[in-house]
C-alpha cells in the first residue's frame, strides 16, 4: 500500500516545458524540441547593436525572407549538438582508417605524376571555396533568425571547415607533411588563370548582406554545382588517369553531401511553400548566382575535365534539384 | 633537397588561418566591416597566437566521447528520480535562477561568438571563436537536457525562455549579455572571453558545480565537470585577446582599460545572484560568498593584473568598493528577493537558525550586526503568520537593473543613490560604477528596457501587478512564487520522502495563499 502511494506521488507534474507544450500539446518531447525551439531571445531587447543600429539583436529584417514562424525550418536530421557530433564523430572515424590505410600503404607514392599535379592544381584549392563556406554559412548562422535554423547554419559552417582541413590533409599526405603541396595549391588558387572567376565569386559571395541570399548563393547553388563537378566528375577522370585511391580521401566529403543535402532541401522547400513572395525572391536569388557560378566555373572546368558537357550535367543536376524543392516549375 | 617537416603550430596554421587569403575581387573591409569603429588598432593579425590547437576530426571525437558519457548519465538520473537525492527542495531554486537567467546567456554567447567568428578578417581568432560558439550552444542544451528531468517534479523551471524576456529580475542577466553583444566585436572578447571567463567565471562556476555537487544534484555536477574543458579552452581564448590587442598598439591600452573597468563592475553586479545562492539557497555550502571573492578574485586576479602591469593596465575602477561589498552584498541580494519573493518564478525563505550561525561565523564583522537582526524580526512575523512582501515596485538601477537597494558600503544603513541627467532625464543608479557605466555610454543605457517603468508605461499587461506577473511573465501564481515554506515544491517533497511538517508551516502556506 505504502509503495502504491509513492509511485503515485512520483508521477510528474508536467510533461515538458511550457513553450513546448504550447506548440505540441501536454506530450513528452524529444531532447531535440527541448534543445531548438524558443531558444533565442525575441523581444524586450536593451540596446541597440553599436555595430547595425538600424537593427535589433535579433531582428527578422536581417532577410528579405519572410515566415510566419522561423522554427518551422525544423531540420529533419534533428541535430542538437550531442547527436551532431555524435554523428559527425562517426564519419571523422571512418575517414581517419580511410586516411591511414592511404598513408600505411604508401598510396600517395603510387599515384601517377598527373594525378599528383592534377590534384594540387584543382582538388587541394577547393579548401578555399570550402573556407568561404565557412564563412557564409557562420553568417547566416549569427544573422538569422531562431535556434533552429541558426544551429543548422553553425553545424553546417563547422562541417566546412572540417571539409577544408580534410582536403588540406591530402595535400600534406602527398607532400610528406612539408606543407609544399599546399603552398603550391594556394598558388593556384592566388594565380592560375583558371580559378581566379571562382576566386573573385567566392570573394564577392563574403560581401552580401541578405542572409538568406548568401545562404542559397552558397549552399544551394555553388554547393550543388562545386560538388558534382569535383566530387563526382573529377573522381571519375582521377580514376580513368590512375589515380582511384584518392576516392578514399575524399569520401568524407561524399557522406558529407548526402546528409547535408537532406536538411538543405528540407528547409528550402518549407521556406519556398510559405508564399509565392519567397519562392519569387529565392527564384531570383537562384537566377543571379547560377549565371554567376556557371560563368565562374566555365574556365575551370575546361582546364580540369575533358568533358565538355562537363558543366551542363553539374547544371542539369542543380535544375533537377530546384525543381524537386519547387523553387522553379 | 629534403625538405623540413611541418612542426605542430605550423601544421595547426596550414589547417586554419592559411585558408584565407588576400582578396584581390571585393574589397575586404566589405566583407569584415565591423572592426575599425572601436577604435582598436590591429597592425598584424598574423602576430595573433592560437590559444589552442583543436583541428576539427579531433574536436568531433573529443566532443563526442564527452556526449556519450553525459547523456549516459542522464538518462540514468531520469530513470532513477535522481532529483529525489537533492538535499532539499530549496535546493532546487538555485536551479530555478540557473535555467531562467543563466542559460539564455549560454545561447547568447553562442549567438555573440559566432557573430565575431565571421567579421573578425583575422582567420586565426575567427576559427577559436567558432569553436568557443558551438561550445556555447553545447552549455545551453546540455543544460536544458539536465533541467528537464527537474522541470517534471518542480515549479518555476517550466516558462524559463518566456521569462527570460520579460520577468523583472532577468533583466539584470539579460541585459548584461545583450549590451555585450550590442558591442563592437573586441569589446565583446575584453567583455565575455576576458573579464567574464577568465577573471570571474570561477566564481560562477564554482558556486554552481561545486553546490551541486555538495546538494546531491547529479544532473548538474555531471554537466558542470563536463563542460569544465570547454571552459580551459576558453580561458585561453581570453588571455590571448588581451595580449594580443595590447600588444598590437600602445593605442589600444586605454581602450582596453576602460573596458575592463566597465566589464568588472558589470560583473560583479551580475554575480551578486551567485552570492545569494552560495550564502543562502545551498542547503549545504560549499563556502560563503565573501570567501569565493578572496580566493577567486582578490588572490587570483590579483596575480593576473600584476602581470598586466607591463602593459601599462591597472586594476578595474571601483575594486576597492568590492573589497567592502564582500560583506554584504549576498545579505542585502537575498533580502531584496525575500521582500519581492511574491512576484518572482523561485521560492525565498528565512535561513534556519543553524544557517543564521553559520552567516554569523562566516561574516563576523557584518552579519551580527546589520543581517541577523533583520532575518530574526522576519521569523518572529512568520511564526505570527505575518511573512510580509514589499507591495510596491521598486526603482530600478539603469545599469545594472538590481532594485535599488543596495546600501552605501561604508554606511550599511543608508540606501546607495545616484543619479545623472540625460538629454532632459534623470537616470538613477545603485552605485558609482553604475553611474560611471552609464556616463562613458549614455545613448546606450538610455535605452535600457527596464521592467518596472515598462510596467508603469503599460507595456507588460496590467492593469494589476498580480496580471503583469500572472499574464506577461506566465509566472503560476501560488505555485511559482511566495515562500518555500508551505510551497507546493515543499508539500510534494515531503510526500516522496515520508516527512510531514508540523501545522505551524500549514498555516504560513494558508497565508500565503491569500496573499497570493
Ligand atoms: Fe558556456
Ligand atoms: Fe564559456
Ligand atoms: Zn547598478
Amino acid at each position: 500500500m505504502a509503495l502504491e502511494i509513492k509511485t503515485a506521488t512520483l508521477q510528474p507534474i508536467r510533461n515538458t516545458f511550457a513553450n513546448i507544450e504550447r506548440r505540441f500539446g501536454d506530450k513528452p518531447a524529444s531532447r531535440y524540441q527541448e534543445a531548438t525551439y524558443d531558444l533565442q531571445a525575441e523581444t524586450n531587447y536593451h540596446y541597440r547593436p553599436l555595430w547595425q543600429p538600424q537593427h535589433e539583436l535579433n531582428d527578422k529584417s536581417r532577410t528579405q525572407i519572410v515566415m510566419a514562424d522561423w522554427y518551422d525550418l525544423k531540420d529533419p536530421r534533428q541535430f542538437y549538438y550531442g547527436t551532431y557530433v555524435q554523428q559527425r564523430a562517426r564519419h571523422q572515424e571512418a575517414a581517419e582508417t580511410n586516411y591511414s590505410f592511404f598513408e600505411k600503404r604508401g598510396l600517395a607514392e603510387h599515384l601517377p605524376e598527373a594525378v599528383r599535379a592534377h590534384l594540387i592544381s584543382y582538388l587541394i584549392p577547393l579548401r578555399h571555396v570550402e573556407h568561404t563556406a565557412n564563412l557564409n554559412n557562420m553568417y547566416g548562422c549569427s544573422f538569422s533568425y531562431g535556434a533552429a535554423i541558426s544551429q543548422a547554419l553553425l553545424y553546417n559552417g563547422i562541417d566546412r571547415l572540417g571539409n577544408a582541413q580534410y582536403l588540406s590533409k591530402i595535400g600534406l599526405i602527398l607532400d610528406g607533411n612539408t606543407g609544399d603541396s599546399l603552398a603550391a595549391a594556394k598558388q593556384e588558387w592566388m594565380q592560375n588563370p583558371a580559378w581566379q572567376a571562382m576566386r573573385a565569386l567566392c570573394e564577392q559571395m563574403t560581401t552580401v548582406e541578405d542572409w538568406f541570399e548568401v545562404f542559397v548563393a552558397q549552399d544551394l547553388v555553388v554547393d550543388t554545382l562545386v560538388f558534382n563537378l569535383f566530387y563526382e566528375q573529377l573522381d571519375q577522370k582521377l580514376a580513368s588517369m590512375g589515380g582511384r585511391d584518392v576516392a578514399l580521401l575524399t569520401e568524407f566529403m561524399q557522406v558529407w553531401t548526402k546528409d547535408s543535402s537532406r536538411w538543405l532541401d528540407s528547409v528550402l522547400k518549407t521556406v519556398a511553400s510559405e508564399s509565392e513572395d519567397n519562392r519569387v525572391l529565392l527564384a531570383g536569388w537562384v537566377k543571379h548566382w547560377r549565371e554567376k557560378t556557371l560563368h565562374a566555373l566555365h574556365p575551370l572546368v575546361t582546364a580540369m575535365l575533358d568533358d565538355s558537357e562537363a558543366l551542363s550535367i553539374a547544371d542539369g543536376l542543380l535544375e533537377e534539384r530546384l525543381k524537386k524543392i519547387g523553387i522553379i516549375q | 633537397m629534403v625538405a623540413k617537416k611541418l612542426n605542430l603550430k605550423d601544421k595547426y596554421s596550414l589547417l586554419t588561418r592559411d585558408l584565407d587569403w588576400d582578396y584581390d575581387y571585393a574589397d575586404r573591409k566589405e566583407a569584415f566591416p565591423y572592426e575599425d569603429f572601436e577604435g582598436i588598432k590591429i597592425t598584424d593579425w598574423s602576430k595573433w597566437e592560437d590559444p589552442f590547437r583543436l583541428t576539427m576530426d579531433s574536436y568531433w571525437k573529443y566532443q563526442a566521447e564527452k556526449e556519450k558519457k553525459l547523456y549516459a548519465i542522464f538518462d540514468a538520473f531520469a530513470q532513477n528520480n535522481g532529483h529525489l537525492n537533492v538535499t532539499d527542495a530549496r535546493y532546487v531554486n538555485a536551479l530555478k535562477i540557473f535555467l531562467t537567467g543563466v542559460s539564455p546567456l549560454e545561447y547568447q554567447a553562442y549567438q555573440g561568438y559566432a557573430h565575431v567568428g565571421r567579421q573578425f578578417s583575422g582567420a586565426g581568432a575567427r576559427i577559436a571563436c567558432q569553436l568557443q560558439s558551438i561550445d556555447e550552444l553545447r552549455h545551453v542544451q546540455t543544460q536544458i537536457h539536465a533541467m528537464s528531468h527537474y522541470n517534471k517534479f518542480f515549479d518555476g523551471l517550466q516558462d524559463w525562455t518566456h521569462m527570460h524576456d520579460r520577468v523583472w529580475y532577468l533583466s539584470v542577466t539579460k541585459s548584461f549579455f545583450d549590451d555585450a553583444r550590442s558591442a563592437g566585436p573586441f569589446e565583446f572578447l575584453i567583455a565575455i572571453s576576458f573579464s567574464f571567463e577568465y577573471v570571474l567565471t570561477n566564481l560562477l562556476f564554482v558556486p554552481f558545480m561545486s553546490g551541486a555537487a555538495h546538494n546531491g544534484d547529479m544532473a548538474t555536477c555531471t554537466f558542470g565537470f563536463s563542460a569544465q574543458s570547454d571552459e580551459a579552452r576558453h580561458m585561453t581564448l581570453g588571455l590571448e585577446i588581451i595580449k594580443f590587442l595590447l600588444e598590437q598598439h600602445e593605442d589600444n591600452v586605454p581602450i582596453v582599460q576602460k573596458w575592463i573597468d566597465k566589464w568588472f563592475w558589470r560583473g560583479t553586479r551580475l554575480l551578486s545572484i551567485v552570492a545569494m545562492m552560495m550564502d543562502y539557497m545551498l542547503p549545504n555550502k560549499v563556502m560563503s560568498w565573501k570567501e569565493a571573492w578572496e580566493v577567486y578574485f582578490e588572490d587570483a586576479g590579483g596575480a593576473l593584473f600584476k602581470d598586466l602591469a607591463r602593459y601599462g593596465i591597472r586594476m578595474p575602477k571601483f575594486v576597492e568598493t568590492t573589497a567592502k561589498e564582500k560583506e554584504h552584498i549576498s545579505h542585502q541580494t537575498w533580502w531584496i528577493f525575500y521582500n519581492y519573493g511574491h512576484a518572482a518564478a523561485f521560492h525565498t525563505w528565512i535561513p534556519s537558525e543553524e544557517e543564521l550561525d553559520w552567516l554569523s561565523e562566516k561574516y563576523p564583522d557584518t552579519f551580527d550586526k546589520y543581517y541577523r537582526p533583520r532575518w530574526e524580526l522576519a521569523r518572529e512575523m512568520e511564526e505570527r503568520g505575518e511573512r510580509f512582501y514589499t507591495q510596491e515596485l521598486p526603482q530600478l538601477c539603469t545599469t545594472c537593473q538590481i532594485p535599488m537597494a543596495f546600501t552605501e558600503m561604508d554606511d550599511p544603513t543608508m540606501i546607495s543613490y545616484r543619479a545623472s541627467d540625460y538629454e532632459g532625464e534623470k537616470y538613477h543608479f545603485c552605485s558609482d560604477g553604475c553611474k560611471h557605466i552609464f556616463d562613458q555610454e549614455p545613448e546606450k543605457f538610455s535605452q535600457s528596457w527596464l521592467p518596472v517603468n515598462q510596467i508603469y508605461q503599460g507595456n507588460c499587461g496590467g492593469p494589476g501587478v498580480e496580471d503583469v506577473l500572472r499574464d506577461y511573465y506566465k509566472i503560476n501564481l501560488g505555485h511559482d512564487n511566495m515562500d518555500f515554506n508551505g510551497s507546493p515544491d515543499e508539500q510534494r517533497w515531503n510526500a516522496w520522502k515520508g516527512t510531514e511538517k508540523d501545522a505551524k508551516n500549514k498555516d504560513a502556506k494558508d497565508k500565503d495563499k491569500d496573499v497570493a
